[in-house]
């Protein structure tokens, strides 16, 4: 397996449904061992999205365009859910936020990681499949293994549970993981050993992960390159140090300076305000026409009206009328 | 409006020595409880216009702090005192008059907003003592001061957006102009930039209003921003008090540190190297967090 083998190509991804475009033309494209943060806020459709890629929307809303995974011949939009079912959990697997409702609260650990590997025929046999949980656990360094397979979800901490639904979802060592806000509900040491552990499993299987966090310090630590998302569309893409340094466009710009509460020199004289994006995020149904960040954007103009078109420039990409202009830029 | 509690030289809020326990069934189907010991010996002190905060991870004491503050619960052991009046075991009256006084904004507006009133009614209903009308004129006057169109008053709490229902709390909160808002989380639940919308008009109130702000939260950060004071609590006893700069730059306690450590700034991860491994702690899984070993 070389390094740059591309593990997940998303072509045109539109999520559709209640008459409105939720996600629109998403393009992205995953190498093995490449780590990429899907950031933008609550309602921004990056959720949308993962369970696009892995073909568990829910009712009533349906993808078009492309998604093709390695290793599998078939295009995953328009699968089935047998064929989805033979993919899911072995070639794309999903950790998700709240560990307590991805865990079946009446099986013991140690079945439930056995399962992973039984159902895709991985390990046959019930003893040889615990042998085998029992080694995941270890690696996703839970202290005494053995016993933690013996425990049930509710006698473990939050920080343990995330890594046994992580020890699941690496079980089959899929192509590709996705993470929906795997941290988010932990506390902040956990959640610092979480990340660790994530890209270290990614590094080691030589997967790709895709990330997806509000926060954008973790986004920045987790992950080499970042997609921007706002009203259902990626606005700004790029190495994720030099996208979040140096804001293209206006949206990534007001979450980095939102995000930043580190109090200026002039303290302890008087504190200083906080910059915010004025407004809020719109619903599903209340998106603008055409640029739909141009309803809180401070350089909106008519033209914004019209849908920008995305615009690459070397690693970096944005669709904006009026892009940021950074002094150090050209 | 006269002030039932007499303002004073000593620190507004004062605690001292004070546990909480509660006792806990062990398992389901287990006999035998264990008990939980929520505050173990906490002392600490707020003086009056102080912006006080409480930071520390889940299961640390800050909620259970917070709650024995607001009058909600009475500590097992020890003293707490607001402006010099002991809070533990008063009369319905007086614990009616310390409410108004010690107003509180929960984590999650949206399960501590009642969805079947409208938002003006909300609001309104702590002042039981005016009129209708006086009280429907004061509500529609916070609305204003937490940045809500007048038109907010007519609708109910499902039709605003988390920013916005928090912003109801607030309203709701300082509409019995109490001395001390006491704030649980109360930008943990929203987006980026709506948490800093919030962040600045708590700031602005506590200003305007010359309260005294006790700021609970997990994210030093935002307290860094938000407070001068800060108490740093792990499992149930302070660790660090200080001046929150002094405490963010130079941290005393290994807690503290290790607190620090494991939440860098934006600012900070952006300044590091580039790919600059993952803060590493993970082989140090602490045994006290193992339920399961109890």
């Amino acid at each position: 397996m070389t390094g740059a083998e591309t593990m997940l190509r998303v072509e045109g991804l539109d999520v559709l449904g209640a008459g409105a475009t939720l996600v629109r033309g998403m393009e992205l494209a995953l190498t093995a061992g490449e780590r990429v943060a899907l950031i933008g806020e609550s309602g921004c459709g990056k959720s949308l999205s993962a369970l696009a890629l892995l073909g568990l929307l829910p009712e009533g809303l349906t993808a078009s365009g492309s998604i093709r995974l390695v290793g599998v011949e078939h295009d995953l939009v328009g699968a089935g859910e047998r064929q989805m079912s033979a993919i899911r959990g072995r070639r794309i697997a999903m950790v998700f936020q709240e560990p307590m409702t991805a865990l079946n609260p009446t099986m013991r650990i140690g079945r439930q990681v056995a399962e992973a590997f039984r159902i895709h025929g991985r390990v046959r046999g019930r003893r040889a499949a615990q042998a085998a949980a029992i080694e995941l656990l270890e690696r996703v360094r839970l202290p005494e293994p053995g016993r933690i397979a013996g425990a049930y979800p509710h006698e473990l901490s939050g920080g343990q549970r995330q890594r046994v639904v992580l020890a699941i979802a690496l079980s089959n060592r899929p192509a590709v993981l996705v993470c929906d806000e795997p941290t988010t509900a932990l506390d902040v040491t956990v959640q610092a050993q979480m990340l660790g552990l994530i890209t270290d499993s990614v590094t080691e299987t030589n997967a790709a992960l895709l990330f997806i966090t509000h926060d954008l310090a973790v986004a920045a630590t987790a992950c080499r390159r970042v997609l921007v998302m706002y009203g259902g569309r990626v606005v700004e893409a790029g190495p994720v140090r030099v996208v979040l340094s140096r804001p293209r466009h206006p949206y990534t710009l007001g979450l980095v300076a939102a995000s930043d509460l580190e109090p200026l020199a002039s303290r302890p004289g008087r504190r200083t305000r906080l910059t915010t994006i004025a407004g809020t995020v719109p619903a599903f149904g209340d998106r603008a026409t055409g640029c739909a960040f141009r309803t809180r954007c401070p350089s909106a103009s008519s033209v914004c009206e019209t849908d920008p078109a995305w615009s690459q420039t070397g690693d970096r990409g944005v669709a904006c009328w009026h892009p940021v202009r950074a002094a150090s830029d050209d | 409006m006269t002030d039932p509690l007499e303002r004073t030289e000593a620190p507004l809020i004062d605690v001292r020595a004070v546990c909480r326990t509660y006792s806990r069934s062990r398992l389901p189907l287990r006999r035998g409880t264990r008990t939980v010991h929520a505050l173990r010996d906490l002392t600490m002190s707020v003086p009056e216009g102080e912006r006080f905060g409480v930071v520390g991870e889940s299961g640390c004491g800050k909620s259970t702090l917070l709650r024995l503050l607001s009058g909600l619960e009475a500590p097992s052991s020890g003293s707490i005192r607001v402006a010099g009046r002991e809070i533990a075991g008063g009369s319905p009256r007086q614990m009616r008059l310390l409410r108004q006084q010690m107003q509180v904004v929960f984590q999650d507006p949206r399960s501590s907003l009642d969805p079947r009133m409208r938002v003006r009614d909300i609001i309104a209903e702590p002042l039981l003592e005016h009129s209708r009308a006086a009280a429907r004129s004061m509500a529609g006057e916070m609305l204003e001061a937490v940045g809500l169109p007048p038109s907010a008053g007519d609708r109910y709490p499902h039709q605003f957006s988390g920013g916005e229902r928090q912003r109801i709390s607030i309203a709701r909160a300082l509409v019995s102009r109490p001395r001390v808002l006491l704030a649980d989380e109360p930008v943990s639940a929203l987006d980026v930039s709506v948490r800093a919308q919030i962040l600045n008009l708590l700031a602005d109130v506590v200003e305007r209003y010359d309260l005294t702000l006790v700021f609970v939260s997990h994210d030093l950060s935002v307290v860094r921003w938000i407070c001068d004071t800060v108490a740093v609590m792990n499992r149930g006893q302070l660790v660090e008090i200080g001046p929150v700069e002094r405490v963010y730059r130079a941290p005393q306690a290994n807690y503290t540190q290790a607190l620090i450590a494991a939440s860098p700034s934006l600012r900070s991860v952006l300044a590091a190297g580039p790919d600059d491994p993952v803060a590493r702690s993970s082989d140090d899984a602490d045994p006290e967090d193992l339920e399961v070993f109890r």
